[in-house]
């Protein structure tokens, strides 16, 4: 059952993006307005695929990798729908549901059973940890998003092409704006995520912390952002500085989530991920 | 046949000397309208006449002579010898005058293609027409027509979604940095008239405090008051650059005022916070090399007009597809004009035919009192017989041929064949 869900949600987010690009090339607020229709129609079948799996399986399903990507694209999904409601920068629909349905199709690759969880993720913490950790990364996703369309905007603007590619995109003011809020919550979540990993790694292991590659590279990831934070609001690394501060923290972002994993073995790697 | 006649004459084909002379003024309008109207060639007309352009809309009987009555009107009315503006005058009549109306509203006919006042104007014009019972049943369709097809230019293009001014790209690029002009302060180097209009933009755009500075401090003083700015003098213009968000310069200093130096001084006292400066002073005033400064934005003269001039080709990509429209709305409103008069001319062809059949009818019935009453209905039924009979086929025809290209041909041949009365009116249902 999760597994339809989980198809139909991302038929949807194909459409949404196909939508969402749609709008970017003719500009048509229509285009855009349905596209938003579009991709929250997925993201309520997304919902109904993770209750769905949390109802079969009995835990909360972020458990392995299939679980981990369709967890974080329907984060990322929930954030665009926050932003676009509040901020109404609809060029960022179609950069945030393709990296969405990207997720969404290499979870499609990857096993999808339902095993028995393992004892060591049998904890009160793990829900609130995954929960803090990928709702922080989706917003790290959306300030990523905002840096990448703000280095275009301001390339356009320095070298005083206008033109189209201008048209279509927010203002600098806009998109800089987004970036520190997308700090401002992002940070605390990963904060919070790395904390109660800390703890829950007290409970299942006897340490808080032990320099497993995860662990190492989220504070490498935490500092990062701490950085980028810090110079904002002392010396104003805004603009430029700080979307490409959010473009690399992103990358650190994704490589704590999936390098990790995939090239540096340690205890966050799950047992039924075979590349 | 009744027909759309426009005589007029706009920007391109007159000098503004002339247009002036020929302009009809709000106060005079009114009157103009109902003199226009008292030319017996004419049955319908509303004005237009806008700094760029001057054109009367007519209806008329005769549009030969409708012309010339207007010709005639316009001279008289200005008291101008048509001699002296009779070659800028254009003329157009039917489908060509259609389509002018609709270009003209679409802003296709302009002289910046895409700018939005004239449709206001037209609409303006219209509602006077209206008013003065100068417009009627024609009139009406046609300019309803014309603004349905300016507002479907406006949505299916994007032909006035760029600025194609320089002090408009200005703002859209203040837009572009800082999201809205509100609350943005400016500062204005220099008191000159080219800083005075940028910032007047600046303001309708919405941009908030106003700062002068000047090397004649009491200019800076003047113009400040006119925009409820502060002055600064002129020595104190680094401070203006801490707090301001847009700056202005447009002085005749011959070096520059503004170096690469200066300005990293400025921004790191900033924050970092955006700066953007508008340069139209010639020769510059601000050094080149600070438009590479991180958040610092620098426009010239030159890179404001080659903005300029790229949404002028974009505008004129979008008029193609503008023209596409207006084409195929004319299309349209022939075909309804031209149905217009195919039932009229049937009514009148029956009309015609039951009165000769009714007066022969009778004056054969006065010949013989002793038919009886069976053999008077057999006559009634046998006349009409053959009158249906004979206008059946014309009449499936005409019928059948509605709108197309002929129908305008066969209708006056049927009125000119059989010496039809001159339309009135005539019911048509407004479709829209």
């Amino acid at each position: 059952m999760n597994i339809h869900f989980f198809k139909l949600a991302s038929l949807f987010y194909l459409f949404g993006t196909l939508f969402y690009s749609a709008y970017i090339l003719f500009l048509k607020d229509s285009l855009s307005k349905l596209a938003t229709i579009i991709v929250t129609i997925g993201f309520v079948s997304h919902t109904l695929a993770l209750l769905a799996r949390y109802l079969e399986a009995g835990y909360t399903p972020v458990t392995n990798l299939y679980e981990s990507f369709s967890f974080f694209a329907w984060m990322i999904i929930g954030i665009l729908l926050i932003a676009n409601f509040k901020y109404k920068i609809k060029v960022l629909g179609a950069f945030l549901t393709s990296i969405a349905l990207i997720f969404m199709l290499f979870a499609f690759a990857l096993p999808k059973e339902i095993l028995p969880l393992a004892p060591v993720l049998r904890s009160f913490w793990h829900p609130f940890h995954v929960t803090f950790a990928f709702l922080g990364n989706a917003i790290f996703t959306l300030a990523f998003c905002c840096g990448v369309i703000y280095l275009i905007q301001e390339h356009q603007l320095k070298s005083k092409k206008m033109g189209a590619i201008a048209k279509r995109l927010p203002s600098l003011k806009v998109l800089d704006d987004l970036n520190y809020q997308s700090l401002k919550f992002g940070f605390p979540l990963l904060t919070l995520g790395i904390i109660t990993g800390a703890v829950w790694a007290e409970y299942a292991w006897g340490r808080y912390w032990g320099w497993d590659p995860k662990e190492t590279w989220s504070l490498i990831t935490w500092f990062l952002y701490a950085a980028m934070l810090h110079q904002r609001l002392t010396v104003g690394w805004r603009g430029r500085k700080a979307a490409i501060m959010a473009i690399a923290g992103f990358f650190a972002v994704l490589f704590t989530f999936l390098g990790v994993n995939l090239i540096l073995p340690g205890l966050h790697t799950y047992s039924n991920w075979k590349p | 046949m009744l027909e759309l006649i426009i005589i007029g004459l706009n920007h391109k084909t007159t000098p503004i000397e002339v247009r002036e002379k020929l302009a009809f003024e709000e106060s005079e309008m009114e009157n103009a309208l109902s003199q226009a109207h008292s030319l017996p060639s004419l049955k319908e007309n509303m004005i237009l006449s806008t700094c760029n352009r001057v054109e009367i809309y007519a209806i008329s009987q005769n549009a030969e002579k409708g012309i010339l009555d207007l010709k005639d009107f316009l001279s008289r009315f200005h008291d101008l010898p048509l001699i002296n503006f009779e070659k800028s005058l254009y003329f157009l009549i039917g489908e060509e005058a259609v389509r002018h109306i609709f270009r003209v509203a679409s802003s296709l006919d302009s002289m910046v293609v895409g700018e939005p006042q004239i449709l206001g104007q037209i609409k303006a014009a219209y509602t006077l027409a209206t008013e003065s019972n100068t417009s009627g049943l024609i009139l009406h369709r046609l300019l309803h027509r014309a603004f349905h097809v300016a507002k479907r230019v406006r949505s299916e293009t994007r032909i006035g979604d760029s600025a194609v001014s320089i002090s408009s790209v200005a703002v859209e690029l203040a837009e572009s940095i800082f999201g809205s002009l509100e609350q943005r302060s400016v500062l204005l180097i220099g008191a000159g008239e080219m800083c005075e209009l940028a910032a007047r933009h600046l303001v309708a755009g919405g941009a908030g405090k106003i700062l002068v500075t000047n090397r004649t401090y009491e200019r800076a003083v003047s113009l400040a008051k006119e925009f409820n700015g502060e002055a600064i003098p002129f020595d104190e213009m680094g401070q203006g650059l801490k707090k301001v968000d847009i700056v202005i310069s447009a002085t005749d200093a011959p070096q520059y005022l503004i170096n690469h130096d200066q300005v990293v001084k400025v921004m790191k006292e900033r924050k970092q916070s955006p700066i953007f400066f508008i340069d139209i002073a010639d020769p510059r005033d601000i050094a080149p090399e600070v438009g590479d400064i991180e958040n610092a934005y620098l426009y010239n003269i030159d890179d404001l007009q080659k903005v300029a001039n790229e949404n002028i080709k974009d505008r004129e990509k979008e008029a193609q597809k503008a023209e596409a429209i207006v084409q195929d709305e004319v299309t349209k409103f022939v075909h309804w004009y031209q149905s217009l008069e195919i039932t009229p001319t049937i009514i009148a062809l029956r009309n015609k035919f039951e009165e000769i059949r009714k007066g022969e009818l009778e004056k054969m019935l006065s010949l013989h009192p002793n038919f009886s009453e069976k053999e008077r209905r057999s006559l009634e039924a046998l006349t009409s017989a053959i009158v249906n009979k004979i206008l059946h086929d014309p009449l499936t025809r005409l019928k059948q041929n509605d709108g197309e290209a002929m129908s305008d041909f066969y209708i006056n041949t049927l009125r000119t064949l059989f010496q039809l009365p001159e339309r009135t009116g005539g019911e048509i249902k407004e479709e829209d």
